[in-house]
């Protein structure tokens, strides 16, 4: 069986979850070969063997250096050539698609970014895709060269398997045409002890009715294990930082729960919420085009209604 | 100095956007306009220009006839020239060959700063400016929240999930922005006027030296197997709040969907 090998996405060697989901898919479509760039810890190894790596490629971060993504697409040109993989997988984030695309066309091979589900049809990996703002589900595979998939957080349930998780170091040389663009600062994010927004099974947004007060959104968002979301406006007002905006230049999510609040429900927010499983919405002004997509709306102020909506849920879930 | 920004004419996302009978996107049936998110793009060249005094921006854009639109409107917002590369061969194409299109058009107008915007609001895959920057040969700094030229040095600042990273690459270089980067002016009554006499040359991939063979639907590096229209959701249950009724409301529909 083919290997397919699975760009490793970590924080500081700490494995994410989107890892998981990717090995899980890796495994319908072949042996899955992790690719970790970075200082390889025991607990990122387990990680890695229990959601089945047979392989785990390692390559030391000081050889890709402070430059920008280029040596981490000149790394998996390398091992796409030694190992010819069933296919590329990795995170469907901004560095994700920029390492796919330049091995892309390192390899002169297609690439499918956004996948939500990854399929096999005899080893052929078939993505879906969700477009045109949630209007349209697209099924398609790549016709030439390595696969090459971007998948998005959420993809798969990730399924705990053991793996060989035999590791392999791997040198390489990084060319000069890969040191043009080097990292002059890094600024870790603070971390806000909620779910990621892109992994969160509830998310609470909040939007221009929360009239820049977020209080009311963040107690429910807490009472219920959700992540926070904010609209364009309410992050174009300044009253959120961008990188919880939900909509087409934000974040897409897809939890199991949305609760959309003082949010109008423009396209462009749209975009980035409409293929979530329930959706509840509460907003003052009962025409706004947000009640066309929910399961359940509340026309009413969200400053009364969710402190009373948290007060109740935690008395419940006592 | 000389910039080129790359731009995209869009089926417009507030239309009814459809797959034609092959599974490419309908450009026709829908109205088309410059993709919002190169705004972007364009607007920082053009404050790159207003900053360095001699700069020239050229609009790059690959597409159908109407898509010479997208290129006059940033001539209105104030570039100075514009290309599109038009040829019947190039429809289907996907992400790979449109890269090479791009570059190869790219190579033949004189460059030093190439400008994306984070993606195309119909596509949206965003992944043009790596593989331009990797054709190329030249260095790529993508999804800037901010971008600054000082002398042969570009600088960018980019707030990714986990870190705010900034970097700084040579000249030439390729660099996508973000909307963050700050909003795109309108265009004015002069500038619309004078747009009228800024040049646009239309290439065809002859003049690229593109085979044809290597771009369109038949070349395409993916296929796409099946195209559906997502079933419209139905709205469901409103109530209005009235003393608390709507919180309470909410809360038994949640515990009906087992959330609590």
């Amino acid at each position: 069986m083919s290997e397919v090998l699975v760009l490793v996405d970590h924080v500081g060697g700490s494995v994410r979850k989107t890892t998981n989901e990717m090995l899980t898919i890796a495994r319908r479509l072949g042996e899955p070969s992790a690719v970790f760039i970075g200082q390889l810890s025991d607990d990122a190894t387990a990680a890695l063997k229990q959601y089945g790596a047979e392989k785990i490629y390692v390559i030391d971060p000081n050889a890709v250096g402070p430059y920008l993504v280029t040596p981490k697409a000149e790394v998996l040109a390398q091992l796409v050539e030694q190992a010819s993989p069933a296919a590329v997988l990795m995170s469907s984030s901004a560095e994700g698609k920029e390492v796919g695309a330049r091995l892309a066309v390192k390899t002169d091979s297609g690439m499918i970014t956004d996948a939500v589900d990854v399929e096999s049809d005899g080893g052929t990996p078939v993505a879906t895709q969700s477009v045109f703002a949630g209007s349209y589900t697209v099924k398609s595979k790549v016709s030439k060269g390595t696969p090459i998939i971007a998948v998005k957080p959420n993809s798969a349930t990730p399924e705990a398997v053991d793996g060989a998780g035999t590791v392999e170091q791997v040198s390489i040389t990084i060319s000069d045409a890969a040191k043009g663009a080097q990292m002059t600062g890094v600024e870790p994010k603070k971390a806000s002890g909620r779910p990621e927004l892109t992994e969160a099974a509830i998310v609470v947004a909040g939007g221009r009715g929360t009239g820049g007060n977020f209080e009311p959104v963040e107690q429910l968002a807490d009472s219920l294990g959700a992540a926070v979301g904010a609209s364009r406006a309410a992050v174009d007002s300044g009253w959120y930082p961008h990188t919880f905006q939900i909509g087409q230049t934000g974040k897409v999510v897809s939890p199991q729960l949305y609760v959309a609040t003082g949010i109008s429900g423009a396209i462009q927010h749209r975009a980035g919420m409409q293929t979530s499983k329930t959706i509840i919405a509460v907003n003052k002004d009962e025409e706004a085009p947000i009640f066309e997509l929910v399961d359940f709306g509340v026309v009413g102020d969200l400053h009364s209604v969710l402190p009373t909506v948290t007060e109740e849920v935690t008395k419940r879930k006592g | 100095m000389n910039i080129v920004v790359c731009v995209k004419y869009v089926p417009d996302a507030t239309g009814d956007r459809r797959f034609e009978a092959d599974n490419t996107v309908d450009r026709v049936g829908v109205d088309g306009l410059l993709s919002e998110l190169d705004e972007y793009a364009i607007e920082q060249a053009l404050q790159i220009k207003e900053k360095t005094g001699d700069a020239e921006v050229t609009v790059l854009t690959v597409g159908p006839e109407g898509a010479v639109d997208a290129v006059r409107k940033a001539l209105q917002m104030g570039a100075d020239k514009g290309v599109h590369v038009s040829d019947e061969a190039i429809a289907g194409s996907c992400a790979l060959s449109t890269s090479l299109v791009l570059a190869e058009a790219i190579k033949k107008i004189d460059h030093d700063l190439v400008m994306f915007g984070m993606g195309s609001t119909d596509g949206a895959m965003g992944v043009l400016p790596a593989m331009v920057s990797e054709r190329l040969g030249v260095p790529g700094m993508t999804f800037g929240s901010a971008i600054e030229v000082d002398g042969d040095k570009v600088k960018i600042r980019r707030d990714g999930d986990t870190a705010t990273v900034t970097a700084e690459g040579k000249l030439p270089l390729v660099a996508s922005v973000t909307d963050q980067t700050g909003e795109a002016r309108y265009p004015s009554f002069k500038g619309i006027m004078a747009a009228k006499k800024k040049p646009v040359e239309t290439w065809s991939l002859s003049d690229l030296g593109v085979d044809a063979g290597l771009v369109g639907l038949d070349a395409a590096s993916t296929t796409v197997e099946n195209t559906e229209a997502r079933p419209p959701r139905t709205a469901g249950e409103i109530v209005t709040d009235e003393d608390g009724s709507g919180a309470k409301a909410l809360v038994d529909f949640l515990a009906s969907k087992k959330f609590i």
